[in-house]
């Protein structure tokens, strides 16, 4: 997709005024995370797991390029075939020429955030042909034209009544009578709708959740079990992923499994998971003739032993969204990035450009729950900080924001100076706030105060209360 | 360039390094050669008995159901009982695995090999299972096609008790040995817990999305 990353603000803005969206959003706080929370309690061993998931990833990113070669001759050696991309204009090329290859017509597709990445259903649009998501979520929102609002729940941001009105426009073969009123109608008719999709596909093309450099497998998960109709169908699969995939072994990709699902959704497992090795067998009675896997780069070999580095871990549970209280307010679309949330503001500028998506490391309150429930321990409020840093140094920096912050660090290294002031503002402000206990407006606040009233002081500072304590808490 | 080599060597600048120390390669190599566990969650961790319920109950809890039979040759009979108590046609498509072509299978309309999706119901052997999240291990090859796991709307699953353990590591221990050989993957392994299912509109759990709305485990324990 288009990034419109530069639009933070604005779009927060309007996103909060959008009942739909709210109403959608209201249910993700307690939705995912209290499911995380559950599967986490269950297994004792999840914190452990979770120290070992962070291992595994940051022993195949220290030896990346070994472990891309091995996986890369076990694919050939299984008879599959790897395409190297350095950015998303060579991925799609070879992704059309791939299905120019086979006279493709259709190309039914999994969901793949290397392919949203890649703005991959536009490409071969434009090239006359037709591109189906068959994932529902996904499903949805192609019919709907707009990118993606979470990485696993694509269409987390609609209504039912939004999903009735894209089938209602698109499937348009169907009696105009007929009842949708319930989720399950919904369903069923994607599923008809779909099932003759699957079957029909020349070319299908899925994502990776993983590749294994020891047997050289792509691995997927899923609950619709569209991603295995999707590569087992059609002559050909294509999988789309991206270099920090790559782990060892198979039994270091089940540790990862163990946490990405319990991460993500606070399931055991995902219904399907699923390891591709190459093409069919000669004597195998179906799946894929061909086997294809797209190896994408995009600046991702850039990020590698620099400051993002530790984000090349991420395995893409969601957790950190899920949980992101701002994530939950304004939801996935407000980003501008197919990647929202604490991840996605870490990862968008690194692979963007922070000129680009300058508002993204702002987009946080540091509350620190991202970190705490990353299953490969990514450091996100520190990466953020490091982003704003960056920002402070070279980037655009609104004026009067520049002046303010600068003011600020002048006495914040002068705490004398600096107590002092903060002891006379406390007491006028304790003063004329006394007979409220708030403040409707007060100047240079207005984007506080706009949506809420801004407490008053009780006319002392904390500083001072502190040692009036003597330094202790009560 | 190859975009090949030019994304190769941006990865060792960035590592800042040149190609692997000699070393350093065989310790990797060695790795992959002899695959060893991680942590293995102690859940699964019980004698036979205990994964054998374990294994039930965490199917069950993801929307499965199983019946526990005592011999194969009862799988015909509770392939039928099943169809029965389903409301489903007696029309089944079975994997041509030898252990379900040599049944009795005369009181169902069977047929064998692999589907085009329209077969509603589909009979296949699992190659073992693990007990930890109640996951079926589903491996294609000739005599287990891949359509039957995800076409037909109604999943039947044979599963050998003998074959059922703790964690997916004794299975992937497994298939190695059965191979001897470094190309032990089949084209697919399926790891199946549960019907499929969406939460895609409004968070709400649906089964049956794209995949089989129903899976059925038929649990042999023929040592009793």
């Amino acid at each position: 997709m288009e990034l419109n990353a530069h639009n933070f603000k604005e779009n927060a803005a309007k996103a909060l005024e959008d009942k739909d969206l709210q109403e959608s959003l209201a249910k993700l706080g307690t939705g995912f995370p209290l499911k995380r929370l559950a599967a986490a309690a269950r297994l004792p061993e999840f914190e452990a797991l979770r120290d070992q998931a962070r291992d595994i990833k940051d022993h195949s990113l220290r030896h990346l390029d070994f472990y891309l070669e091995k996986f890369e001759s076990r694919v050939v050696e299984s008879g599959g075939c790897v395409h190297w991309a350095r950015d998303i204009n060579d991925g799609r090329e070879i992704v059309y020429d791939i299905c120019k290859s086979v006279g493709a017509k259709t190309v039914t597709k999994g969901k793949s955030m290397i392919g949203e990445e890649m703005a991959i259903n536009e490409y071969l649009e434009e090239k006359g042909l037709i591109p189906i998501e068959t994932d529902l979520g996904e499903y949805i929102i192609q019919l709907r034209h707009e990118p993606p609002s979470h990485i696993i729940a694509p269409a987390i941001h609609l209504r039912k009544s939004h999903v009735e009105e894209a089938f209602r426009e698109t499937h348009t073969d169907l009696p105009v009578d007929r009842n949708l009123d319930a989720p399950e109608d919904l369903l069923k008719e994607a599923r008809a709708m779909l099932r003759k999709r699957f079957i029909d596909a020349d070319v299908g093309i899925t994502g990776a959740n993983f590749m294994v450099a020891e047997t050289g497998s792509t691995v997927i998960v899923t609950n619709e079990g569209n991603g295995d109709l999707t590569q087992t169908l059609p002559r050909v699969h294509i999988v789309l992923c991206s270099i920090e995939k790559v782990v060892p072994t198979l039994e270091d990709c089940t540790t990862l499994l163990r946490v990405l699902a319990r991460s993500a959704t606070g399931q055991e497992q995902s219904v399907y998971t699923t390891f591709s090795t190459g093409g069919r067998h000669e004597d195998d009675p179906d799946g894929p003739d061909q086997f294809h896997v797209v190896i994408l780069d995009n600046g991702r070999s850039r990020m590698l032993g620099h400051e993002t580095h530790d984000m090349l871990r991420c395995i893409r549970c969601s957790a950190c969204i899920n949980h992101c209280p701002v994530y939950q307010s304004v939801g996935g679309h407000a980003y501008g990035s197919i990647y929202p949330g604490p991840m996605g503001s870490v990862l968008t500028p690194a692979l963007y450009g922070l000129d680009q998506s300058c508002d993204l490391p702002n987009a946080s309150t540091m509350c620190g729950k991202c970190e705490e429930v990353c299953p490969v321990r990514i450091p996100l409020p520190k990466m953020l900080r490091s982003w704003r840093q960056k920002q402070w140094e070279d980037g655009p920096v609104p004026l009067m924001q520049r002046f303010g912050m600068s003011a600020w660090a002048f006495w914040a290294v002068r705490p004398k100076g600096y107590h002092f002031f903060a002891k006379i503002k406390m007491r006028i402000m304790g003063l004329l706030g006394r007979k409220n206990g708030h403040f409707k407006s007060l100047p240079l606040t207005k984007a506080w105060t706009k949506s809420r009233d801004f407490p008053a002081p009780e006319g002392k500072t904390f500083q001072q209360l502190w040692s009036e304590k003597g330094g202790r808490r009560s | 360039m190859s975009s090949r080599d030019y994304i190769m060597g941006r990865i060792r600048w960035s590592l800042g390094r040149g190609s692997l120390e000699r070393d350093d390669d065989s310790q990797l190599e060695e790795r992959l050669a002899h695959p060893k566990s991680n942590l293995i969650p102690a859940r699964g961790q019980g004698d036979a008995k205990a994964q054998r319920s374990l294994f039930v109950k965490m199917a069950k809890e993801v929307n499965a159901t199983v019946s526990r039979l005592k011999a194969f040759d009862n799988v015909p009979r509770a392939v039928a009982k099943y169809l029965k108590e389903q409301d489903l046609d007696d029309k089944v498509r079975v994997a041509p695995h030898p252990h379900l072509k040599d049944l009795d299978w005369s009181k169902l309309d069977v047929s064998f090999g692999f589907t085009l999706g329209d077969d509603e119901t589909s009979v296949v052997m699992a190659y073992g299972a693990a007990a930890e999240t109640g996951s079926l291990a589903l491996l294609s090859g000739p005599e287990s096609p891949t359509s039957l796991n995800f076409l037909p709307d109604n999943h039947i699953v044979v599963l050998n008790a003998a074959d059922l353990v703790g964690d997916y590591e004794t299975i992937y221990a497994r298939m190695r040995r059965d191979s001897n050989q470094s190309d032990f993957m089949p084209r697919a392994m399926n790891w199946v817990s549960g019907p499929s299912r969406t939460a895609d509109i409004e968070q709400t759990l649906l089964l049956g999305a794209h995949g089989p709305r129903k899976l059925h485990i038929l649990l042999v324990e023929e040592d009793g």
